[in-house]
This record gives structure tokens, C-alpha cells and sequence, in this order.
């Protein structure tokens, strides 16, 4: 896989999909910007810092959080574990090995807020989760670390489209000043969604702008076929 | 419904099965007095037990080198004792810092690897730190192992031939030891380290400087370890080269993996299993005692995949 001459910009509070056809670099570029990957060349800035050589842990503290398109969570963690443990890694606390975890109910307090407004059971081991609960708890956990930027990696994979909405409402009801940049396959969920569209082909952007340009440009539709033709 | 702290809270809490646990280790006084000295064997190596399950059964290393702690804070405590005091509590003090600072060095490589090849560099330490010892033969006394040198007594109680002081010694630390693992384990930091163990990928992904967490558990395993092999110098007034042998690492895996891994009493219950069944097992036929012990290895890995606890647990289960 791979990504390059890749310009983008993603201003506050925008709501970015990428898309574009399997192996076209789209989570290849999310690892890059959340430093899973590390450019060959190139520069990456947050906030008008570089964070180009920044670990992961590191960005995530400065405010650039991700899902995975794939779940990756803490099977044999409660929802309210694995939650209160990302919080907890924000506030600093969680090398804390001296106090007992009852005593950092703000934290777990904070947790279970998160876990309420995505209504995901928050006392069940992950792993015995409903597959699309999972897929709210993988944003739950990004949310957590209070995050500017929300990378979403096809947040509704795997979910039957008749219980997507659900996902996707809780997506929509997310704070306006977080900076929103997701994968998504479904053009439907993406004209409703996106504010702006970015479309990749072999590991480089094609064309990015607002739907209603993208859903016009004949490149795309010369990708995508019949299904841009659909949406637009 | 149960309220979000309730959740935590219903961990953190002794379970009466416990308690009962703890008062039981004061039976070897009254009801097998002649056993004492083995106990104060089980106390040590249910010590050291414990110290593995920090890493193995909460962040998910797996080492076949944890040998090499438990080495160095017996030969600590032993030249400590043979060349300058014998007082045996600041003996564990310096034993769980050379320990603790060996395992310092070592975590700093430990934590970048994972799988066969962590299993590899622990195995490779633990040979590395073996033959030194063998070689200084000046310091550490080489095969014949370090002797003449005697730890009188503890707090005034004198160690005497029945095994009296040097079992409630043991146990003591034990206790105490326990105490400072089962807090690790509910506090944050424990949390962290299990979500190390059930997904090292999103950990970095939340912000978790996971190499820093793990760094930190391996050094506070190797101090425990550290501790328990001071335990074995000063309570039987040797220090033999077998305390690092690759064989003892191998022990106490074994050890844990049979009580169950990431339960903390695992280990203890472990540990009294293997060592009274090698005691007994020995008794009956000195040579073939390992066969025993590898038959009762491979029936708790087929029937009890988390161990005999484990097993257990799934009868008593906790209330939710």
C-alpha cells in the first residue's frame, strides 16, 4: 500500500469523507497521520504544530484520536473499563499504582457518561458485546481522549444497513467543533454526512470539494460508475 | 442498576474466600509442624510466582528468564551477609534494588519485542546472567555455590533447625508483598497493563505510553523476585547456582500456568501444589517425579485452560 503527493488540509470543525476504491491508500493514510506508519517525505501539522515525528501516544495527548475499520478493543474489558482506562490515560493518572481505581470516580464518572450518551452497556465484558455496540465503543474509546481531530476508519463496517442509522446518528450528534475526517463505502452515508469529499485512486488524491462537485466530476464517476451516478 | 463506581468498587473488595485463604497459611504450624521448612519453600516460590504473574497474567509477557531476578537478589543477599551484616531486612532492601535495577537494564530491550522472540531475549538473559555466575567463581562461589555465612535472626526471632521463625519470615513477606501486587492490580496502572495484554495495538491508540507501563511492570516484577530469592539466601544460609538456572524459570512458569495466570493467587496456589506434589512425588520415586508433574501440566491445559483457579472460578462464580 501506499500513499503519496498527498495535500490536504482539514479546517475545524469540518466534516471530511475519503473515498475510493479498495487499496487505495485510504487507511494507509490514516496510519500515517496518526503515526502507525511513518512518512518517507513529507510534513504533518496539527493545530499549526508539526507532529511529524510525534509517537501515536503522543498525537492522541495533542488531540488527533482514531477508530479502526477492524474492531480493536479489550475483549476481556468491560465497556466501562476500557473507557475509564482511555480517560485516565488523558488525565495522566493511569501510571497511578498506589490508589485503588475506586478512588478516581471523576474518571469513571466521565467514562460512563460517554458510554450513557452512546447508550452502550457499560458494566458487559467487551467481547460480549452485540457486533454493533462494538463498533460504538471503538468510538467511545476515541472520544475519550477528548480529541480535535476524529479519524473514523469505516465506522459502520460489518453493521447491516437497517442498524447503521444508529451509528450514524450518534456520528451527526457529535460536538461541531470536532474536526471530522472518515472512511465510508456507503455514498449515501457520505452525501449526508460529508461537508467535504476526498477521493483517492492508487494511493493519491484524485480530487477533493463539496459534494455536489464531486457527484459532477466525470473522474469520479469514471471510478465509482454506477454508484456515484445514484447518489448524485 | 448498579452505579458506575459500584462496578470498580465490587473488584477492589476482599472476598471472604480470601480471607480464608490467608488464615489457612497458618495452619502449617499446628498442623504439620514438621513441614515447616518446606513451607517456608512454598512461601518463597509462591513469592516468586506472584512477581511472574505482574507481567505474564496482567501485561502479557511471557518469559522463560524471570530466573535471573530471583539470582541476583539471592547472591545479593548472600554476599551481603557473608561479607559485610546479616540483618536480614535491609539484606531484602538491597536484594529488591539489584534486582530491581538488573531488571531496569533489561526492560528497556524487553519491552520492544513480543512473541517467540520476547520469549527468546528473557531465555537468552537468563543463560547470560547463569554462566557469569558460574565464572565469577571468586564472587559467587561458581558451582559450589555460596556458603558460610549465616543470618542469625529477624526482628530478635532466632531461625531455628524446625523452621519456625524462617517460615512465619516468609509468609510475612509473602504477605506483604501480596499486599503492594494486589493494589498495582487495582489501580490504574492495572488496568493499563490489561489493556496491554487484551490489545497492545489500540493502546498507543488511546494515548498509553505503552513501552513506559511495561517497562515499569518488569522492573517491579524483577524487585519481587528479587525479594523472594533474598527469602530462600537468608532462610537457608546458602546460595546455590541453581537460583538462576534456567530450570527455576521454567518452574515457575509452570507454577503459574497451573494455578491459573493473572488471578494473583495463581501462583500461590500453584506453588502449593507443585512443591507439596514434588515433595510427595520424590518421596515415592526420586527420578521420575518430573513425569508426574508433566502429566498434571498437560491435564490442566486440556481440561482447565486457566488454570486450576480458573477452573475453580467457573464454580464460585463472582456475583454481577
Amino acid at each position: 500500500m501506499v500513499a503519496q503527493d498527498i495535500a490536504l488540509e482539514l479546517p475545524r470543525g469540518a466534516r471530511h469523507a475519503l473515498i475510493g476504491p479498495n487499496g487505495a491508500g485510504k487507511t494507509t493514510l490514516m496510519n500515517l497521520m496518526t503515526g502507525m506508519l511513518a512518512p518517507d517525505s513529507g510534513q504533518i501539522f496539527l493545530d499549526g504544530s508539526q507532529i511529524t515525528r510525534e509517537k501515536p501516544d503522543d498525537r492522541v495527548k495533542m488531540g488527533l484520536a482514531r477508530t479502526f475499520q477492524i474492531n480493536t478493543l479489550f475483549p476481556q474489558l468491560s465497556a466501562l473499563e476500557s473507557v475509564t482506562l482511555a480517560v485516565l490515560e488523558r488525565e495522566g493518572n493511569a501510571h497511578n499504582w498506589w490508589r485503588g481505581l475506586p478512588r478516581f470516580g471523576a474518571a469513571i464518572d466521565e467514562a460512563q457518561g460517554i458510554l450513557d450518551s452512546l447508550k452502550i452497556p457499560s458494566k458487559k465484558e467487551t467481547r460480549e458485546l452485540p457486533y454493533g455496540q462494538q463498533r460504538l465503543l471503538e468510538i467511545a474509546l476515541a472520544l475519550a481522549t477528548r480529541p480535535k481531530v476524529l479519524l473514523l476508519d469505516e465506522p459502520a463496517a460489518g453493521v447491516p444497513k437497517d442498524e447503521s442509522a444508529a451509528l450514524f446518528d450518534a456520528i451527526d450528534g457529535l460536538s461541531r467543533d470536532l474536526t471530522i475526517l472518515f472512511i465510508e463505502h456507503d455514498m449515501e452515508v457520505v452525501f449526508r454526512f460529508a461537508s467535504r469529499i476526498i477521493v483517492m485512486v492508487g494511493g493519491r488524491i484524485l480530487v477533493q470539494g463539496p459534494p455536489d462537485e464531486i457527484a459532477r466530476d466525470e473522474r469520479v464517476r469514471e471510478v465509482y460508475l454506477g454508484k456515484a451516478r445514484l447518489a448524485a | 442498576m448498579e452505579s458506575a463506581d459500584l462496578h470498580f468498587q465490587r473488584k477492589v473488595r476482599w472476598h471472604p474466600l480470601e480471607i480464608v485463604f490467608w488464615l489457612c497459611t497458618l495452619l502449617p504450624f499446628l498442623v504439620t509442624p514438621n513441614y515447616l521448612s518446606l513451607a517456608s519453600q512454598i512461601a518463597i516460590t509462591a513469592l516468586f510466582a506472584l512477581s511472574l504473574d505482574l507481567i505474564l497474567g496482567y501485561a502479557g509477557i511471557v518469559s522463560l528468564g524471570h530466573a535471573a531476578f530471583f539470582g541476583v537478589g539471592a547472591y545479593t543477599a548472600g554476599l551481603l551477609a557473608k561479607h559485610y551484616w546479616s540483618e536480614p531486612l535491609t539484606g531484602l532492601v538491597l536484594a529488591a534494588l539489584a534486582a530491581g535495577l538488573v531488571g531496569y537494564a533489561t526492560s528497556h530491550i524487553i519491552v520492544r519485542f513480543r512473541h517467540l522472540a520476547l520469549i527468546m531475549l528473557t531465555m537468552g538473559f537468563g543463560l547470560l546472567l547463569h554462566e557469569a555466575a558460574n565464572s565469577a567463581s571468586g564472587l559467587t562461589g561458581g558451582a559450589d555455590g555460596l556458603q558460610g555465612f549465616k543470618v542469625p535472626a529477624v526482628l530478635g526471632f532466632r531461625f531455628d533447625m524446625f523452621g519456625r521463625s524462617a517460615y512465619a519470615y516468609s509468609l510475612a513477606v509473602l504477605f506483604v508483598c501480596f499486599l503492594v501486587a494486589r493494589r498495582i492490580v487495582h489501580s490504574p496502572f492495572g488496568l493499563a497493563l490489561r489493556g496491554i495484554r487484551e490489545n497492545a495495538l489500540r493502546m498507543p491508540a488511546i494515548g498509553a505510553p505503552s513501552r513506559a507501563h511495561l517497562r515499569k511492570a518488569y522492573t517491579i516484577a524483577a524487585v519481587i523476585a528479587g525479594i523472594a530469592g533474598a527469602l530462600l539466601t537468608q532462610t537457608t544460609s546458602t546460595v546455590s547456582l541453581e537460583t538462576l538456572s534456567f530450570g527455576r524459570s521454567a518452574d515457575v512458569l509452570v507454577i503459574l500456568i497451573l494455578g491459573g495466570a493473572g488471578r494473583l493467587y495463581g501462583g500461590l496456589i500453584g506453588a502449593i501444589i507443585y512443591m507439596v506434589a514434588r515433595d510427595q512425588f520424590s518421596g515415592l520415586n526420586p527420578q521420575y517425579w518430573y513425569f508426574w508433574i508433566g502429566l498434571l501440566l498437560v491435564t490442566v491445559v486440556m481440561f482447565l485452560p486457566n488454570g486450576i483457579l480458573g477452573g475453580f472460578a467457573r464454580f464460585f462464580p463472582r456475583k454481577t
